[in-house]
């Protein structure tokens, strides 16, 4: 950012209007110029010594050969690749399945929280209750009791899907998460904005709709993304119900073999499957940081 | 006053947790007329326009519009809300509309108007204030004074039988103070009812048919503009108009 601005600066020197840098100007340029190559220079020496430690340290220690075969074996991590990738899909399935159940849900949890008046009590403080008891609950409890418990009860025409019951436990959890998520985008929506709407003649579910929702949303966009990503890689939860997804897919190679590569190259597809959320998490905030720069919004 | 006042209010009072905001407030609002409310700030004035239009809850006291009394508790407070206008000191313009959403939202959710009539005539309040070419901006791209007119024209667009006007100016630039006054002389002479409370002293001199001022939630003195700007009766207002005039505001 600062070498484009300095670009940008030396670009001035012909401007049009017969402007010449000063001595001074040009000095302090060449100064700068310096500073930021020595950090350049500094910072890929840093990187460098440390990155030699780190190889010193890991393949130094006295385990690493028998750590190096258990985790780091090229003909099991070829074996597993296509397993894992085929598991993939489950969790690629669940997310898309769960993410939108979860938004939905969600925001119907939000929007009855926030209503008013002696009617909607008892939904207040069912949704209260929800949120509190979903957040608290750790989500392995809540899928072993989901996906374990639901089959015991042997219920009549209710599944035992390891998948559908896995998917069920993660929306539960991840609904009360962004259900406070759009809760606070509602309650950041200031109190005037509702003011203008209903002085305008429209009711309150207008003004929540045309007015205090659309803004909520669009505030909370980064949040949601982060719990998305989260839910992404949560998925790989489901494989305690037995669903062969991602990590059960390598789950099942480690039993066979006794070689733990098959769980780095889960993780590793994980994580290749999150950056690109990740980042376009980071650049959806970073616009709306941009915009709100422009001119706040009274 | 031969025609049956557009807003009446009786006996109002006004309490926020233990401190009384207005007290036995009476006023009288005839068709076609401008009334001021001035007053040092936390006088009363705001909360005043905000029991009218029913944003607040008075605690005794009534208010007619129209004849009809609003504060019964079975009247329908989005219906009368529906038929007064109102403009904030803080614009209040929803950020994530254009200026032409934000003018059509209203008769389109409300009024049920069809779009297109709805753009036409919001596009045409527009032409008339001069803001023609900012229909599709969002509010965050004008200036106060433009993001004010806009403010004006959302709610002229539901024709109101009454405009409440809320110290309009008092987060504006001066020097954008005067385009704004401007639109509100223009609405005058349309015949549009107005209430307003204002600081500018001298542009209330000038519009209002009716003056009240405002002192810890009564109406002290009110009387026509000559009367009470030019011939106080009472020592208070006396006093109120000498600190104005020493800040240079009339």
């Amino acid at each position: 950012m600062t070498v484009h601005k300095e670009e940008l600066g030396s670009g001035e020197h012909d401007a049009a209007d017969g402007y010449v840098p000063s001595q001074r100007r040009l000095d302090r340029e060449r100064h700068k110029r310096v500073r930021a190559r020595r950090a350049t220079a500094i910072g890929a020496l840093s990187t460098l010594v440390t990155a030699v430690v780190l190889y010193l340290v890991v393949v130094g220690a006295p385990g690493w050969p028998r750590t190096k075969e258990t985790f780091f074996d090229p003909g099991y991590a070829r074996e597993a690749f296509p397993k894992v990738l085929e598991g993939l899909w489950l969790n690629v399935r669940l997310l898309l399945v769960c993410g939108v159940a979860v938004l939905v849900l969600g925001m119907l949890i939000a929007v009855a929280r926030t209503l008013r008046g002696p009617v909607f009590f008892p939904l207040r403080f069912l949704a209260a209750a929800y949120t509190d008891f979903f957040r608290g609950l750790p989500l392995i409890i809540n899928l072993m009791i989901v996906v374990l418990g639901v089959p015991a009860l042997r219920l009549q025409g209710v599944t035992v899907d390891p998948v559908l019951l896995g998917g069920t436990a993660l929306t539960l959890t991840y609904s009360a998460y962004v259900a406070e998520v759009f809760r606070a985008g509602i309650e950041s929506v200031h109190p005037s904005q509702r003011a203008a709407a209903r002085s305008l003649g429209l009711s309150n579910r207008q003004a929540l709709r045309y007015v205090v929702l659309p803004q909520a949303v669009r505030r909370q966009v980064p949040p949601l993304l982060n719990d998305l990503v989260s839910l992404q890689k949560d998925t790989g939860l489901v494989s305690i119900g037995g669903a062969v997804d991602a990590v059960r897919a390598a789950d099942i190679i480690v039993g066979r073999s006794l070689n733990y590569t098959p769980y780095i190259v889960a993780g590793l597809v994980f994580v290749a499957l999150t950056i690109p959320m990740t980042r376009f998490t980071d650049w959806v905030t970073a616009r709306m940081d941009r915009r709100q720069a422009q001119g706040g919004t009274a | 006053m031969s025609e049956a006042p557009v807003l009446r209010m009786e006996s109002v009072r006004k309490t926020f947790g233990g401190s009384v905001v207005l007290r036995d407030v009476d006023l009288e609002v005839a068709p076609h007329t401008v009334t001021a409310l001035i007053g040092a700030s936390g006088s009363g004035k705001s909360t005043l326009l905000r029991c009218a239009n029913l944003l607040e809850e008075i605690d005794d006291g009534a208010i007619w519009l129209d004849d009809e009394e609003i504060t019964d508790p079975r009247v329908d407070q989005d219906a009368v809300r529906r038929r007064i206008g109102v403009v904030f000191q803080a614009y209040n313009l929803f950020p994530h509309m254009t200026v032409l959403d934000n003018i059509t939202l209203a008769p389109r959710r409300v009024h049920g108007v069809p779009r297109a009539e709805a753009e036409a005539r919001a596009r045409e309040l527009l032409e008339r204030l001069g803001l023609g070419e900012k229909a599709g901006e969002y509010p965050d791209r004008l200036s106060g004074g433009q993001q004010q007119r806009v403010a004006i024209v959302r709610a002229l667009a539901v024709r109101p039988r009454l405009l409440l006007l809320d110290e309009i100016t008092a987060a504006l630039d001066p020097e954008l103070v005067g385009e704004v006054l401007t639109v509100v002389r223009g609405l005058k002479d349309e015949g549009m009812t107005m209430v307003l409370a204002t600081h500018e002293m001298g542009f209330a001199r000038e519009v209002a048919d009716q003056v009240c001022f405002l002192e810890g939630g009564v109406v002290l003195e009110r009387g026509t503009a000559e009367q009470v700007f030019g011939d106080p009766r009472q020592e208070r207002t006396r006093r109120f108009l000498r600190r104005i005039v020493e800040a240079g505001r009339l």
